[in-house]
């Protein structure tokens, strides 16, 4: 692609970031990855007076808000076993109850109450989420580093796998790794296959920002001072990689979140009786015009997770950039 | 001319990487098509037959080189459980998932940039701030649950529009594009919102250059200079998205087909892996990925006849 000139008035965005909006996982992820390009630099630019003088080094209340709905979540998840939950595995006499005092969700077409299907569900889809996505941060952040600070023909090689990584559809490649796993849908299968998905964004985001780093001052003063290459990528590069990559994963759990619903409507998530959300969304479709609730109450419980997720990543990523500024 | 060949060039081998890395993950998968065929019926000895019938027992690379020469000559080979040749299959679907993809950037962008140019027109205002925060909520609305909220409001409460199954446009043009419309709005959603952004963002940027204070200067409408001197020089990274989208999509369309049961090309590479049927995923791989390379091509190409200067730069090259 040409180079601009600075005064051409539609800034390109760079190749990486041009995967915008797509819904899906390798996609999404690389929009976030490579910094959402200079469309959200820009929105904010908007208030920046307003920030510039009130919001210097605060998170905000929306931070707060969403913080405070996902620690609500996991902490629910976390707890299931412990709390007075009615069982998510065994059916009762109230069939496609809509929700009420007494079933808070409504309860699906074998009777089983939809709260407590939620709760248990949100703890295997939590579960996935964070475990594909610690895979991708380990595998993909490695990758990343050793290609940004070495360079060279091993660059050239990671980042050429990455390429071939990302240009499957996403979707395609998670529900191969799916099937990779000789249809064993269990929790480490599937987080796998999201895992691997996560990997190539990962890499691409440390990479980039490792480039940035390796230049710096503080880099070639270790160096000059005699540490060895080990030493610098652990104590000078890593710190200073890792926020951005924080930023990343806490949005990059959302798409997990919405990638295994993905799995789940195609069929190949976690087996039941095991609910995850995805796979309660899934199971209700057939049910929309009778008994909404079943499909919609998960649903509404994911879109607040991810959408609480997204904004909470967003203003880490904000917060982080403006103490860079000063 | 000679950055044409150079772009073939790379076409050529960005092709045969990914088919080869298709041929070599399908080929990892346990199970292949004879024991699925085989699946319930039959023992070893028709396993060993049905390996035989579809050369199963070649080595991969083998196989590999075989399907290639296939393709060179115009053949993609046939389905091994419906006997289907694929490349009939690719003629039914391709057209599918082509209006399905063509009709969603339609509706994005119908919606996206009047809004866009209103919400540039006062940059930081209400219209501004309140369209930028209900597209963000947009962008954070998973594509099957916009799906089943579609379906829930049109076809079940309002009896409007179908829930699934597709009318081929050429049998007739309005049910098809009403048998798409839902399918074409879930994939429109997400985009919008970045649409809308691109163009916002550009517009703003545009708006500060000194030809715009000129023409405010002599006195020209706010309305004349947003619609005949900024748009166009400010619509070249959305040209270059939705081009760009399009190539991309031509494999994301399958949560939505799946969802909404339309037999495009989504489905049916879904449908063969599932059914470890891999010449025809093979088939729909090479189509998609060559789909999108060849609209990364055009985009490119497009963007430098839009901008002269790029034209300019690249002659001096």
């Amino acid at each position: 692609m040409p180079e601009h000139s600075s005064d051409t008035p539609g800034v390109m965005p760079s190749r990486g970031s041009i995967f915008a909006g797509s819904g899906d996982l390798a996609t999404e992820m690389t929009r976030v990855a490579d910094g959402v390009a200079h469309e959200r630099d820009a929105m904010s630019d908007v208030d920046s007076d307003e920030d510039g003088r009130s919001a210097k080094k605060r998170l905000g209340p929306v931070f707060w808000i969403a913080a405070g709905w996902f620690i609500l979540v996991a902490l629910a998840a976390l707890l299931a076993p412990i709390l007075p939950l009615k069982s998510y595995t065994a059916p009762s006499a109230f069939i496609r109850k809509p929700p009420s005092a007494q079933f808070w969700f409504g309860t699906d077409t074998i009777g089983r109450d939809i709260f407590s299907r939620t709760v248990w569900g949100g703890r295997v889809s939590l579960a996935v989420a964070f475990a594909s996505i610690s895979f991708g941060v380990l595998v993909g952040g490695s990758i990343g580093v050793i290609s940004g600070y070495f360079r060279g023909r091993i660059e050239t090689l990671l980042m050429g796998f990455c390429d071939v990584l990302l240009s499957f559809p996403a979707l395609l490649l998670a529900l191969s790794i799916v099937a990779f796993r000789g249809d064993q849908r269990d929790l480490l299968t599937i987080s796998l296959a999201i895992g691997v998905v996560s990997i190539a964004p990962v890499a691409r985001l440390v990479r980039a920002n490792t480039l940035v780093f390796a230049q710096r001052e503080f880099v070639v003063a270790s160096r000059s001072l005699g540490a060895r290459n080990g030493r610098i990528i652990i104590r000078e590069i890593l710190p200073n990689v890792i926020f951005p990559v924080l930023s990343f994963s806490i949005i990059a759990i959302g798409l997990a979140i919405v990638a295994e619903g993905g799995l789940a409507f195609l069929g190949q998530s976690v087996q039941p009786p095991t609910p995850t959300w995805g796979g309660m969304i899934s199971d209700g479709r057939n049910y929309l015009a009778d008994a909404p609730w079943i499909s919609l109450m998960p649903c509404l419980i994911l879109f607040l997770t991810v959408l609480a997720l997204n904004l909470a990543g967003d203003r880490i990523r904000e917060y982080f950039d403006i103490k860079d500024n000063n | 001319m000679r950055f044409v060949r150079k772009k073939l060039v790379q076409l050529v081998v960005v092709m045969l990487c990914v088919t080869f890395f298709s041929f070599l993950l399908l080929e990892m998968l346990p199970g292949d098509t004879a024991t699925t065929l085989c699946a319930g019926a039959g023992g070893t000895e028709c396993i060993e037959q049905k390996r035989a019938e579809f050369h199963l027992d070649d080595p991969m690379p083998v196989r590999y080189v075989t399907w290639l020469q296939g393709v060179v000559t115009g053949d993609f080979g046939a389905s091994a459980r419906t006997a289907q040749p694929v490349w009939e299959a690719l003629k039914q679907r391709l057209p599918v998932t082509i209006e399905l993809l063509l009709y969603s950037q339609f509706i994005a962008l119908i919606v996206a940039v009047p809004i866009g140019l209103i919400a540039a027109q006062r940059a930081g205002g209400i219209f501004d701030r309140g369209s930028t925060g209900a597209l963000f909520l947009f962008l954070a609305i998973p594509n099957f649950m916009l799906a089943l909220v579609l379906i829930l409001i049109f076809p079940v409460k309002l009896k409007l529009f179908q829930a699934v199954g597709y009318t081929p446009f050429t049998e007739n043009p309005f049910a098809s594009l009403g048998s798409l419309f839902l399918p074409a709005v879930t994939l429109a959603m997400a985009e919008m919102a970045t649409y809308m952004r691109l163009l916002r963002t550009d517009l703003i940027a545009t708006m500060q250059e000194d030809y715009i204070t000129m023409a405010k200067a002599k006195g020209m409408s706010p309305r004349h200079i947003l619609l005949r001197h900024a748009l166009k020089p400010s619509s070249f990274s959305l040209i270059t998205v939705i081009g760009l989208n399009f190539g991309r999509l031509i494999g994301g369309t399958l949560l939505v087909e799946v969802i909404f049961s339309i037999n495009g090309l989504g489905k049916y590479t879904v449908d063969g892996i599932l059914g470890r049927d891999y010449i025809p995923v093979q088939g729909a791989i090479l189509v998609i990925a060559l789909g999108y390379v060849l609209v990364n091509f055009a985009v490119d190409m497009i963007y430098a006849a839009l901008d002269p200067r790029i034209r300019h730069a690249r002659a001096l090259v």
